[in-house]
């Protein structure tokens, strides 16, 4: 490591295809168990804001699984779902999205003033509707808080699984470490940056869209 | 079962008892490593976090930065540091630091900035300096806050500094490397348990402290609604 520069711009020039190709297969893995976090978290926070007995020993589980580091679940699951997979890799991801998730729904539906739940109450809405026009309306600005937080780590977390053999753009990692060659770890940190960044920016987005209100009271959780 | 044998196998085996490959010494690195990461991001992350969150200045840029800092990958940074700088102590603890210091920071400014304004100008009404209403008012008032930071780092570092071995270091990440490298997974699960203990037992340590070690007006359960 001695005149080699930070970055070899060519380096990057020859590979842009292949850089292209790892980006959509790093995009192709660390966002769908964000997705399918979201999708187990609504129902399970639903159920938790009902009876908030299960909500105690669900979230104690999930902070355990949270604090698991994302190495070792990989090289757990290696068993089941075999070396180098995609399964290896978006089993854990998908737990930690809902570990970000869960928390974030709760907290959503708790933040429904009992006033407010007991006027649509009082103008006849039924639990359901009251659910769909009330309560998760009023959730969605802490949904998107769980999201951004929970797309960004699993952006990140995803590269990782590089060595375990399947971990998209963190190749780059792995392979610019062999070769002491800095150009593609750092090609690989800026793409894994950008890719948060315009995922976050969906995501705010998608809250101004969902919940104009929202942009107003900034800070609004305790 | 094939668990239970690889763990069984771990445990068991003489080499995991004795020398600097022992499960007592790797334990100790990761914590002392860990440790010092989460000591070093302290001094540079808190008093500046308070200070921000006091002054109300610069709010948005920590914010913006402390999430942008979230979204850079461990992984590439330990390697990135480690290839510019040698494999060392330090060039390793660059990237811990890195990451332990955005939840602190912004627990720091979150905490402060969540004080109670009117509790914040009684303090000043009663004759405080402003470092005194910082230090006697918003800083017990941001301690579960901050405490909250504390845990998300600690507990994030002692993961992370597993990945850290791949690049040389020593500490509990090196049973799961190695273990990788040479198909003893025997070793790499027996090593992924351990970190798991870690950063639970740092979990559970954490949980008490906030239930014992906090002001009596911030710990959860009496807060009034």
């Amino acid at each position: 490591m001695d005149d080699e520069p930070i970055v070899r711009w060519y380096w990057i020039g020859d590979h842009l295809g292949y850089l292209g190709h790892l980006l959509a297969d790093h995009a192709l893995l660390a966002l769908p168990p964000v997705l399918i976090g979201l999708l187990i978290a609504l129902p399970l926070g639903l159920a938790c804001s009902r009876f908030p007995r299960l909500y105690q020993p669900l979230s104690a589980v999930l902070n355990v699984v949270y604090a698991v580091p994302s190495l070792a679940v990989f090289v757990v699951l290696i068993p089941y779902t075999g070396l180098a997979t995609e399964a290896s890799v978006m089993v854990p991801l998908t737990f930690y999205a809902l570990a970000v998730l869960l928390p974030t729904t709760v907290d959503g539906l708790r933040a429904v003033p009992e006033a407010v739940r007991q006027a649509a109450t009082a103008m006849g809405y039924g639990p359901w509707r009251r659910l769909a026009a009330v309560e998760l309306p009023a959730a969605v600005p802490y949904l998107v808080a769980g999201l951004r937080v929970a797309a960004v780590a699993s952006i990140s977390l995803a590269s990782v699984g590089a060595l375990i053999g399947r971990g998209g753009l963190g190749y780059l990692f792995i392979d610019g470490f062999q070769r002491t060659f800095p150009t593609p770890i750092v090609a690989g940190i800026v793409l894994i940056a950008a890719l948060a960044l315009v995922v976050d920016l969906v995501l705010v987005g998608a809250r101004r869209l969902l919940a104009p209100w929202a942009v107003r009271e900034k800070g609004a959780g305790s | 079962m094939n668990w239970l044998t690889w763990l069984s196998d771990f445990f068991s085996d003489p080499e995991q008892h004795s020398g600097p490959n022992s499960i007592a010494h790797r334990v100790w690195e990761h914590l002392l490593f860990s440790g010092e990461a989460l000591l070093y991001a302290t001094v540079l992350a808190v008093p500046l976090g308070l200070l921000i969150g006091y002054t109300g200045r610069g709010v948005t840029a920590v914010t913006a930065f402390a999430g942008a800092a979230r979204a850079l990958p461990t992984l590439g940074l330990v390697t990135l540091t480690v290839l510019l700088a040698g494999v060392n102590d330090t060039a390793a603890l660059v990237p811990l630091v890195a990451l332990a210091a955005p939840p602190l920071l912004v627990a720091a400014v979150e905490g402060v900035r969540g004080t109670d304004p009117d509790v914040r100008d009684a303090a000043r009404g009663v004759g405080l300096t402003h470092p005194q209403v910082l230090w006697q008012v918003c800083l017990p008032s941001a301690a579960p806050t901050l405490l909250a930071g504390f845990r998300t780092a600690t507990v994030q570092v002692i993961a992370t500094a597993t990945v850290a071995a791949y690049v040389g270091l020593g500490g509990l990440g090196r049973y799961v490397i190695d273990g990788l490298a040479t198909r003893r997974y025997a070793v790499t699960a027996g090593g992924a348990l351990l970190v798991v203990l870690l950063a639970v037992g740092a979990q559970l340590l954490f949980s008490l402290l906030s239930r014992y070690a906090l002001p009596p007006g911030a710990r959860p359960g009496r807060r009034g609604r």
